[in-house]
């Protein structure tokens, strides 16, 4: 359930209470909570189409739930670019551009974040992710899993507070698994918070889980009554 | 601002390495104006005649033809969800995507339009009003398509529903276009239809980038 209260602080930095989520007329789960204080991290489970990736784009604002609210800080989400400015979403897709360099793509994004990134901040992110060597090449060399740890590298060239992940193991290999974990452990230490929804190959020490099955909707509500 | 300077230079360098939306979009422009003298025949008064219009007409639709790539790459690879998740506005953004559409596609049909003029006989007193015409059309095609190119997002033959929603959206462009240069060329002031055409880009500045991030927070959801 709710994941319970830790000793970091007295209310959580983000939250959210009794929040609903329809997609396509199917009422995905209802009645769902959560609370992340800094150095938190929270791990989504859950079996396929249980809401997982829904409740990532619910937090990060690409999708407005049908009722319920999130805060932040004690204060309800109003203001879209200053909660965008706070958080790192990863998604499905690497939004890799093939013609433009792995040095290139990296920096836009952290650009766009925080347009004082300077270069030096965007390669060590790449050496981070074992990229470093691979600088000049254009993103449509890269491999599946290349195009993964680009999209990651955003996450330690520009800072932000919340990091959303949506599976973000998939195509990852064992090595970088770990950097993703190492990373992730430092961000939290230095008070961030972490998102993660993941099919259980991710070690995250202290996390708190979240089962997305719990929230499903009654079954008198699958019936369409809702729209 | 920096955002919308880091935007343009992206999109300038993404289309300037791909390399073919813009040879494309010149390439169709002179070859459906040139296509007029054969259908019509040569004589001259005639194409003298309907020049400022052909012109116009085949620049409408060439500036139509990579519209509907706006957003569309950046819709299938995630980008465009970043994009809605910067610390910038979303109107910010459309607009330097339109800006950077306008200087790919706009600007080289601008600077092949006096020579097609040439071909087409036009009476070389309306070369200037033609540019000038031009300058201050051309951007609004690129904004009210960019409102289009949202629309369509996700949509199955987008390019062609792009067509029918954003041509007749494309008239008052096309008409006070074409009214400036003719009044140039017959040796009237064209400052009338010229203002009109600031009046209508004036108007797309604020509204299409407003519009258009409606259509993609629609799209994205």
């Amino acid at each position: 359930m709710v994941p319970a209260m830790t000793d970091t602080g007295s209310f959580p930095l983000f939250s959210g209470s009794d929040l609903i989520c329809i997609r396509g007329e199917r009422v995905v789960f209802s009645g769902l909570g959560f609370d992340l204080h800094a150095q938190q991290a929270l791990v989504l489970l859950g079996p396929n189409g249980s809401g997982k990736s829904s409740l990532l784009r619910l937090m990060a604002g690409l999708l407005k739930p049908a009722a319920g609210q999130m805060r932040w800080q004690g204060e309800p989400l109003a203001d879209r670019e200053a909660h965008a400015g706070r958080l790192h979403y990863v998604g499905h897709h690497d939004a890799v551009k093939p013609v433009l360099s792995v040095i290139e793509n990296v920096l836009f994004w952290a650009r766009l974040h925080d347009p004082s990134t300077g270069s030096a901040k965007a390669e060590a992110a790449l050496e981070r992710f074992g990229l470093d060597h691979l600088a000049g090449m254009p993103g449509q060399l890269l491999s599946a899993g290349q195009k993964r740890r680009l999209n990651l590298a955003r996450l330690l060239a520009a800072p932000a507070p919340l990091w959303l992940l949506d599976e973000p193991t998939v195509a990852l290999d064992k090595a970088s698994v770990r950097v993703l974990e190492e990373t992730i452990a430092e961000h939290r230490a230095a008070g961030g918070m972490v998102v993660v929804s993941t099919h259980l190959d991710i070690d995250l020490p202290g996390a708190h889980e979240l089962h997305l099955d719990e929230f499903g909707a009654p079954a008198s509500w699958a019936e369409g009554l809702w729209v | 601002m920096k955002s919308f300077v880091e935007i343009v230079r992206r999109d300038l360098r993404l289309a300037l390495r791909q390399g073919t939306d813009s040879v494309m979009v010149v390439t169709f422009f002179v070859l459906t104006v040139v296509l007029f003298p054969f259908g019509i025949g040569p004589e001259l008064n005639i194409l003298q005649r309907v020049s400022p219009g052909v012109l116009w007409v085949t620049a409408l639709l060439a500036s139509m033809l990579s519209l509907d790539r706006l957003f569309q790459t950046d819709y299938e690879d995630g980008a465009l969800e970043l994009l809605t998740l910067s610390p910038t506005p979303l109107p910010i953004i459309v607009m330097a995507k339109a800006t950077a559409h306008w200087l790919t596609t706009g600007l080289p049909l601008i600077a092949a339009a006096p020579l097609l003029a040439v071909l087409l006989n036009m009476n070389s007193s309306g070369f200037v009003t033609l540019i000038g015409a031009m300058l201050l059309g051309t951007p609004s095609l690129s904004l009210i398509g960019a409102v289009g190119a949202g629309l369509v997002l996700g949509a199955r033959r987008g390019g062609v529903l792009l067509s029918l929603l954003i041509l007749p959206l494309y008239i008052p462009v096309l008409i006070f276009g074409v009214g400036a240069v003719d009044a140039a060329i017959h040796g009237f002031s064209p400052n009338a239809q010229l203002l009109v055409l600031a009046a209508i880009l004036l108007a797309a500045l604020p509204l299409a980038p407003w519009a258009t991030s409606a259509a993609i927070r629609q799209a994205i959801e």
